[in-house]
C-alpha cells in the first residue's frame, strides 16, 4: 500500500510539471506581451518598451524564459498581477484558495450523496413512474445552462422570495468590525464540519448496525448526535464566531444549491446503472432467499458494490464539475479561484491567469490523488505495484 | 456485446448475390433488431423525437426566410423591424418578441439550430473518430502507444474545459469552426480514449482476432475490419454525450463573451445580459426562457438517446 501511494504521487508530481509546461506555453502562444499593454501609451516610446523588454528578460530565448518560470514557479514566485498592480499573485490566490475549497468540497459530497441515495432508490424501482421521473429531471439538470440556471436560483430565492442574500460570500457591513479574517472562519468551519462528519459516521457505526437496530440505541444515536453538534456550536459561540459562520453559511447555500443540482444526476444515473447490474448477482438473491428486509439487501449487499464505479466516475468528473464551479462562482460573485481566473483572462493580466489556472490544475490533480488511494482502500481487487506489504 | 452494425466476412466469392448485397442485408437486418431494443426505452424514444422536433424547426428556418418573413427585418444577425420599440413583447408579428436591438427572437432561434446541429454533430464526430483511432490502437499495440496515449488522456482528463477555453477565448476570439475543432479534439485524446481502449482490449484477446492473424491479416485489416466495428457501438453511444458536452461549453462561452461567433443560443441570452435586461428578470422572459429552454432540451434530448443506446450495447441494462 505505501509504495502504491509513493508510486501514484512520483505520477502527480510528474503530471503537475507536464500541467504547468502546457500552461506556460499556452500562455507564451498566445499574441502580445506586457509591452503591448502600453502600445497606446504616447508617453513610453519604442526605446523605452526594448529597454522593459529587456529588464523583464522577454529578449531572452524563449527556453531560458521557460526554466526562469518553472524556477521561480516552484518558489511560489509567480509575478505581480497586471490588474491589482503591486499585489503578488501568489497572496492573491493564497486568498481566494480555501474559499473555493470549500465551495467545491462541500457541492461535491452533497451531490455524491444525493446522487447515491436517488440513484440506488430508483434503480431498486426500475420501470415504476419515480425511475422515469427521477431519470428525465436528473437529465434535465444535468444538461441545464449553468449560467441561466444560476440566475434562476437567485431570482427566486434571493430576489423574490429574499431569503437569502443575492451574492457575495459575506456581508460587509457586518465583517469591517470582525475580529478575524475570513479565511480564519472558514478553517475553523471546515475542521467543525469535520469533525461532526466523523463523529456522526462513528456513531451510526457503532450504534446503528444490526439488522434491526432497537429502539434504545436509536435514540442514544440521535442525542449523541445532537449533543456533538451543539458542543461544536458551543466552542464557536464561545469564540465569538458563530454570527460569522452563519454569515457565511448564509451566502454559501445558493451556489453549492446550484452546483449540487448540477451534479448530482451524473451520479445518479450512473449509481442506477451500476445498481442494475448488481441486482442480478447471485448473492443479492441469496440475500433475498435468506429472509432478509429488502432496505438491508438494497443498501448493505447490492449498493455497497455497485458503489465502485460510481467512484471511479466521480474522479473522472472532477474536472467537469471544477468547470461548472467556475461558471457558478462567476454567476454569484463568489471571490473563489475560478472568479479570479475568469476576471483575469478577461482584463488579459496574464500573470494572474497563468496562475489561476495553474492553480486549478493543482488543486484537481490533488483531488484526484485522494480520490485514487480512497478507490485503492476501497475496492480490494485492485492490485498494488509491491504485493508483499499489503 | 449486441452490435449496431454486424459486418460477417462470407469468404467465399462464388455466391449467388453479389458479396456487398449480402452485407447490406446483413447490416438492415441488425439496424432492425437494435431498433427493436432501442424502441422498448422510453428516455431514448423522449430524445429521438425532441431531436426530430428540433430538426424540423432547424429545417423550417430557409423556408421562413425565403417565403415568408421579410430578410430586412427577419434576419438573424442585422434585422431590424422600426415599427415597435424594442425589446418588444411577444406579439403577432414577432411571435417570441425581439431582443434590445430589434431582432426577431424566433428568426434567431430558428437561425441558430442548424448550427447548434453542426456544431455538435461536427465536434462529435472528430472526438469519436479520433477517440476509436487511438483507443484501439493502444489496445492492439500496446507498449509505448498504449501508456503514451493514456498519458496524455490523464493529463486532459485534469484541464477544467471551460475555464482552459476561457482563457484561450479571451486572447483568440474563436470563431465558429476552430471551436468545433479545439472541442473535438480535446474530447478526442481524452477520457473516451480511455473507455474505448477498454472495450477494444476486450475485442482483441478473442479468438476471432488469432484466426484473422493465422490467415494472413495484416495489423491494419485487423484493427478496421475486425475490431473496430465491434467497438463502434460504444464509440456511437459516446458520440452523442460528446454533442451534449460541445454544446453546454458553446452556450457557455458565448453566454461570457468570449467567443466569435455571430449568433447563437447562448449568444441571444449574453446580448440580453450584455444590455442589462436579466436583472428584470420576470418582466423580460422572453430575453431568455426560449434560448435557454432550447440549449437544455437539446443536450437532454441527445442525452437521453445516449440513455436509450446504452441498453441496446449493454445488455445487462435490459428489461428483465
Amino acid at each position: 500500500m505505501r509504495r502504491y501511494v509513493f508510486g501514484r504521487l512520483g505520477q502527480v508530481i510528474l503530471t503537475l510539471l507536464i500541467y504547468v509546461t502546457l500552461v506556460y506555453f499556452l500562455m507564451q502562444a498566445m499574441p502580445g506581451d506586457i509591452t503591448m499593454m502600453y502600445l497606446s501609451n504616447p508617453k513610453i516610446p519604442q526605446a523605452a518598451r526594448e529597454e522593459l523588454r529587456k529588464q523583464l528578460g522577454l529578449d531572452q530565448s524563449l527556453f531560458m524564459q521557460y526554466f526562469s518560470y518553472m524556477k521561480n514557479f516552484f518558489r511560489g514566485e509567480l509575478g505581480v498581477s497586471f490588474s491589482q498592480y503591486p499585489k503578488p499573485v501568489w497572496d492573491i490566490l493564497m486568498e481566494k484558495l480555501p474559499r473555493t475549497f470549500v465551495l467545491f468540497l462541500t457541492a461535491n459530497v452533497l451531490s455524491f450523496y444525493i446522487g447515491f441515495v436517488l440513484g440506488k432508490v430508483i434503480a431498486w424501482r426500475r420501470g415504476r413512474a419515480i425511475d422515469y421521473a427521477a431519470t428525465v429531471v436528473g437529465i434535465t439538470f444535468w444538461t441545464a445552462f449553468y449560467p441561466l440556471l444560476a440566475l434562476v436560483v437567485i431570482w427566486l430565492f434571493a430576489y423574490n422570495l429574499k431569503w437569502l442574500p443575492l451574492n457575495q460570500f459575506i456581508d460587509p457591513r457586518l465583517w469591517s468590525t470582525a475580529p478575524f479574517t475570513a479565511n480564519q472562519v472558514f478553517g475553523n468551519m471546515v475542521s467543525g464540519a469535520a469533525i461532526v462528519a466523523i463523529g456522526i459516521f462513528l456513531i451510526s457505526y457503532y450504534l446503528l448496525r444490526g439488522l434491526k437496530p432497537s429502539r434504545r440505541s436509536r435514540v442514544y444515536a440521535w442525542s449523541l448526535a445532537a449533543a456533538l453538534v451543539a458542543a461544536v456550536l458551543v466552542i464557536a459561540a464561545r469564540k465569538g464566531m458563530l454570527i460569522y459562520i452563519w454569515d457565511i453559511t448564509r451566502h454559501m447555500i445558493l451556489p453549492v444549491l446550484t452546483l449540487t443540482l448540477i451534479n448530482f444526476a451524473g451520479t445518479m444515473l450512473l449509481m442506477r446503472d451500476s445498481m442494475l447490474e448488481t441486482v442480478q448477482e447471485d448473492y443479492v438473491l441469496a440475500a433475498r432467499a435468506k429472509g432478509l428486509p429488502d432496505h438491508v439487501v438494497r443498501d448493505r449487499y447490492a449498493a455497497r458494490t455497485a458503489l465502485l464505479p460510481t467512484v471511479t466516475s466521480l474522479v473522472l468528473s472532477l474536472a467537469s464539475s471544477m468547470s461548472g464551479g467556475m461558471v457558478t462562482e462567476t454567476m454569484f460573485s463568489w471571490p473563489g479561484l475560478g472568479q479570479t481566473l475568469f476576471t483575469a483572462a478577461l482584463s488579459n493580466d496574464y500573470p494572474l491567469a497563468t496562475g489561476a489556472l495553474a492553480f486549478t490544475g493543482i488543486f484537481l490533480l490533488i483531488a484526484h490523488f485522494i480520490a485514487d488511494i480512497l478507490y485503492a482502500v476501497l475496492d480490494p481487487r485492485i492490485t498494488y505495484t509491491g504485493q508483499s506489504d499489503v | 456485446m449486441n452490435e449496431l452494425v454486424p459486418t460477417h466476412e462470407t469468404g467465399s466469392a462464388s455466391l449467388a448475390e453479389p458479396l456487398w448485397k449480402i452485407r447490406w442485408k446483413l447490416i438492415r437486418r441488425g439496424i432492425a433488431q437494435n431498433w427493436e431494443i432501442f424502441k422498448e426505452s422510453r428516455i431514448g424514444m423522449l430524445g429521438i423525437i425532441l431531436i426530430i422536433a428540433f430538426g424540423i424547426f432547424g429545417a423550417m428556418w430557409p423556408i421562413m426566410i425565403n417565403t415568408v418573413w421579410d430578410p430586412m427585418v427577419y434576419d438573424p444577425v442585422v434585422g431590424f423591424d422600426p415599427m415597435t420599440m424594442h425589446p418588444s413583447p411577444p406579439s403577432a408579428t414577432h411571435l417570441f418578441g425581439t431582443d434590445p436591438i430589434g431582432r426577431d427572437i424566433l428568426a434567431q432561434l430558428m437561425y441558430s439550430t442548424g448550427r447548434e446541429f453542426l456544431l455538435g454533430v461536427l465536434s462529435a464526430v472528430i472526438t469519436v473518430v479520433i477517440g476509436t483511432a487511438v483507443g484501439t490502437a493502444a489496445a492492439y499495440y500496446g507498449g509505448f502507444i498504449d501508456t503514451f496515449f493514456m498519458r496524455i488522456a490523464d493529463i486532459i482528463l485534469l484541464f477544467p474545459f471551460i475555464p482552459l477555453l476561457v482563457v484561450i477565448g479571451s486572447m483568440v476570439r474563436l470563431s465558429f469552426l476552430p471551436f468545433a475543432v479545439i472541442m473535438g479534439v480535446l474530447g478526442g485524446f481524452g477520457g473516451i480514449t480511455i473507455i474505448l481502449k477498454a472495450q477494444a482490449l476486450s475485442v482483441s484477446v478473442r479468438p476471432y482476432i488469432d484466426a484473422a492473424r493465422i490467415a494472413g491479416g495484416s495489423d491494419f485489416h485487423i484493427i478496421v475490419s475486425h475490431i473496430i466495428p465491434n467497438v463502434l457501438p460504444l464509440s456511437f453511444l459516446y458520440m452523442m454525450f460528446s454533442v451534449t458536452s460541445a454544446i453546454l461549453s458553446e452556450a457557455t462561452l458565448s453566454f461570457f463573451g468570449v467567443l466569435n461567433i455571430d449568433m447563437s443560443w447562448g449568444m441571444m441570452i449574453h446580448t440580453a445580459d450584455v444590455a442589462g435586461y436579466l436583472f428584470d428578470f420576470a418582466k423580460y422572459w422572453w430575453l431568455w426562457a426560449p434560448a435557454g429552454l432550447a440549449i437544455t432540451l437539446f443536450c437532454a434530448a441527445f442525452y437521453m438517446v445516449g440513455r436509450g443506446l446504452d441498453e441496446v450495447v449493454n445488455p445487462r441494462l435490459r428489461k428483465r
